[in-house]
């Protein structure tokens, strides 16, 4: 109660200075606050906490972890966890297919698959590590996510069965498609 | 304006086939249009009846939380689908022939999620901003709330929208069932300036990358352009704390992108370089050219419109006057005008906006319209303040090409037969 009564007082000792006859000319109270007015109640977030949530890996490769695998592994690890809804070698089945339709786009029904279409093979390493399998996504180990993509790369025809996918060398794959896209943003070539 | 001119003009046709000027709105109101019998389309038009008995017992009881009348249950999201194998991801549909006004109503706005919707605690719940800053912060949901808001009544639509048009023959739904991936709410929340303003953005950052916390943790980048100018952190949708289905506690809200990178359960920014090239903004939300190339990041909503009444669901009674009412909306800015055609595009009138006509916002449009019981083809098309025009369905495909599934945004025809029944035509 006291706490009011002295608002109260302090609001009226603010009338009091204000002048009778001219119209306030305080602070702009207005949404747009600019830079540094903000309350600036965020804590700083340690090394640590940052590396637990960052899962994100850019197509230079930037954020894979440690860790490698093959194809030959991949193809065991599919089998258990992806060939459910893929089908098997990725034909697709229930869900999206992930192998094949190389050269479609560029026809009358374009098939877009892993090999046909996205652009960066570190989408691939990120989504499946992010996202799959969908009944228990962020379960598969970073050996796993390596081996099922590079089984999905081997089944594309775009690495060879026992190349090591790691940090390094994934950031490296050339995809079939990447020069097949083309920037929108700021400008949009076909508006 | 000298009133008795228009009240002799406000019924004379402006457009083939009977359609009225937009004057009848703007001058005499709401009693030209009882006196003339025009009305919304409703399904039974009022005969006489018994008057009724009055009530002498008591009506229900009060309620924490208002739930609509028992009459209105039929009105609901359509097409309910979620891929093989899943119940929360794909897409329900605002029913859009059954609402008025601008506002969609929290509980029929559009859903589209990729691993379903997640039970998330605010009290649990954090936001982080890292990557190319001065300073990585975590913010509670209680610190965010804390911060300056703002409010913006602004439509979402899921750039996948409409994509029924590049069918090879017309879908027969309705209006939602055809465009209902949308929706225009009250957001309220948090300047995201704000917050990267307090974590310092290094001066060679372009993007940012926001992550949800939904099963799929979905991912999108954004300008960070974009993220200083207009973009929101929503925590408020039509006054009340956002939906689950619309990402409960907070949500990006990037007004007139496209909605999918608008991320529900935000949990995380990451400030970058470059676009991150997530799997959500290179293996799909990408729009592929006739020749094969495939565009990225086209994120604003084209110019649109849609007639709502009458609409397939929403037959004509009869011949007689009758009120068109339709949205237009557009990524780029506020609604300039709208056109209204009542003979397939021969001849057009400009239809009447009904304020308020916001910013990348839904705008209700109006058109009178003496039908005189034929057959007639009906069509709206938009026009946005940066002068861009709706295309025709004709004139967007030899445009855009037949290999997209985003970004759909031409003439939405509706036929209307002798008896009043209304279908999906392309010509």
């Amino acid at each position: 109660m006291l706490k009011y009564l002295c608002l109260i007082g302090m609001l009226g000792l603010a009338l009091q200075l204000l002048p009778v006859t001219q119209a306030y000319e305080g602070p702009d109270l207005g949404p747009d606050l600019g830079p540094d007015l903000g309350p600036d109640l965020g804590i700083e977030a340690t090394p640590e906490q940052i590396a637990a949530w960052d899962i994100s890996i850019a197509p230079d490769g930037e954020g894979l972890p440690s860790g490698s695998g093959t194809a030959i592994t991949g193809a065991a690890v599919y089998a258990i966890r992806c060939l459910a809804c893929h089908g098997h070698e990725g034909a697709g089945s229930l869900n999206n297919r992930l192998v094949g339709g190389h050269g479609s786009m560029s026809g009358s029904t374009p098939i877009r698959t892993v090999g046909s279409y996205w652009p960066y093979a570190t989408t691939v390493f990120d989504y499946i590590r992010r996202a799959m399998p969908y009944n228990l996504s962020g379960t598969l180990t970073n050996e796993e996510t390596y081996a099922v993509t590079a089984y999905l790369l081997f089944l594309n025809g775009i690495i060879d069965e026992d190349e090591i996918m790691d940090a390094q060398t994934l950031a490296q794959v050339q995809m079939p498609n990447r020069d097949n896209f083309v920037l929108a943003y700021p400008d949009n070539p076909d508006p | 304006m000298d009133n008795s001119e228009s009240d002799s003009s406000a019924l004379q046709a402006v457009a083939g086939n009977g359609l009225l000027h937009r004057r009848i709105f703007l001058t005499r109101g709401a009693t030209l249009l009882s006196a003339t019998g025009l009305g919304l389309l409703t399904p039974k038009l009022a005969t006489a009846q018994a008057l009724p008995e009055l009530s002498n017992v008591p009506g229900a009881a009060l309620s924490g939380y208002g739930t609509r009348s028992e009459f209105e249950g039929s009105v609901k999201r359509n097409n309910i689908l979620s891929y093989p194998g899943t119940t929360g991801s794909g897409g329900s549909w605002t029913p859009l022939e059954s609402l008025e006004g601008i506002i969609t109503p929290s509980a029929l706005h559009f859903e589209r999620h990729h691993s379903g919707i997640p039970a998330i605690n605010p009290d649990t719940h954090q936001l982080l901003i890292h990557g190319m800053v001065k300073r990585p912060l975590l913010f509670s949901m209680d610190a965010l709330c804390r911060y300056p808001m703002v409010s913006r009544i602004q439509f979402i639509e899921c750039s996948g929208n409409s994509r029924v048009g590049w069918a090879p023959e017309p879908v027969q739904k309705s209006s939602g069932g055809l465009h209902g991936l949308l929706s225009c709410s009250e957001w309220t929340g948090v300047p995201l300036s704000i917050l990267l303003d307090e974590a310092g953005v290094d001066p060679q950052a372009q993007w940012l990358l926001a992550e949800g916390a939904d099963s799929a943790a979905m991912t999108r980048s954004v300008p960070l352009a974009k993220a200083m100018d207009d973009t929101l952190i929503a925590v408020y949708q039509n006054g009340e704390k956002l939906r689950p289905s619309n990402g409960y506690p907070i949500r990006l809200f990037l007004p007139g992108y496209e909605g999918n990178a608008s991320v529900k359960w935000l949990r995380r920014i990451k400030v970058t370089a470059g676009p991150t090239m997530t799997r959500d903004e290179t293996a799909e939300y990408t729009d592929t050219r006739p020749d094969g190339s495939s565009l990225m990041f086209t994120f604003p909503m084209d110019v649109k419109s849609i007639i709502t009444a009458p609409s397939l669901g929403r037959p004509m009674q009869g011949a007689g006057l009758y009120e068109i009412s339709g949205l237009a909306w557009s990524g780029a800015g506020r609604i300039a005008g709208v056109d209204v055609s009542v003979d397939g595009g021969q001849t057009w009138g400009r239809a009447a906006l009904t304020e308020p006509v916001f910013d990348k916002a839904f705008t209700r449009f109006r058109a009178a319209w003496r039908w005189n019981g034929g057959p007639a083809i009906i069509m709206s098309r938009a026009i946005d303040e940066s002068g861009a025009v709706q295309p025709s369905r004709e004139q967007f495909i030899a445009s855009k090409g037949l290999k997209r599934s985003y970004h759909y945004n031409a003439i939405q025809n509706w036929k209307v037969a002798p008896n009043g029944e209304v279908s999906n035509v392309y010509a």
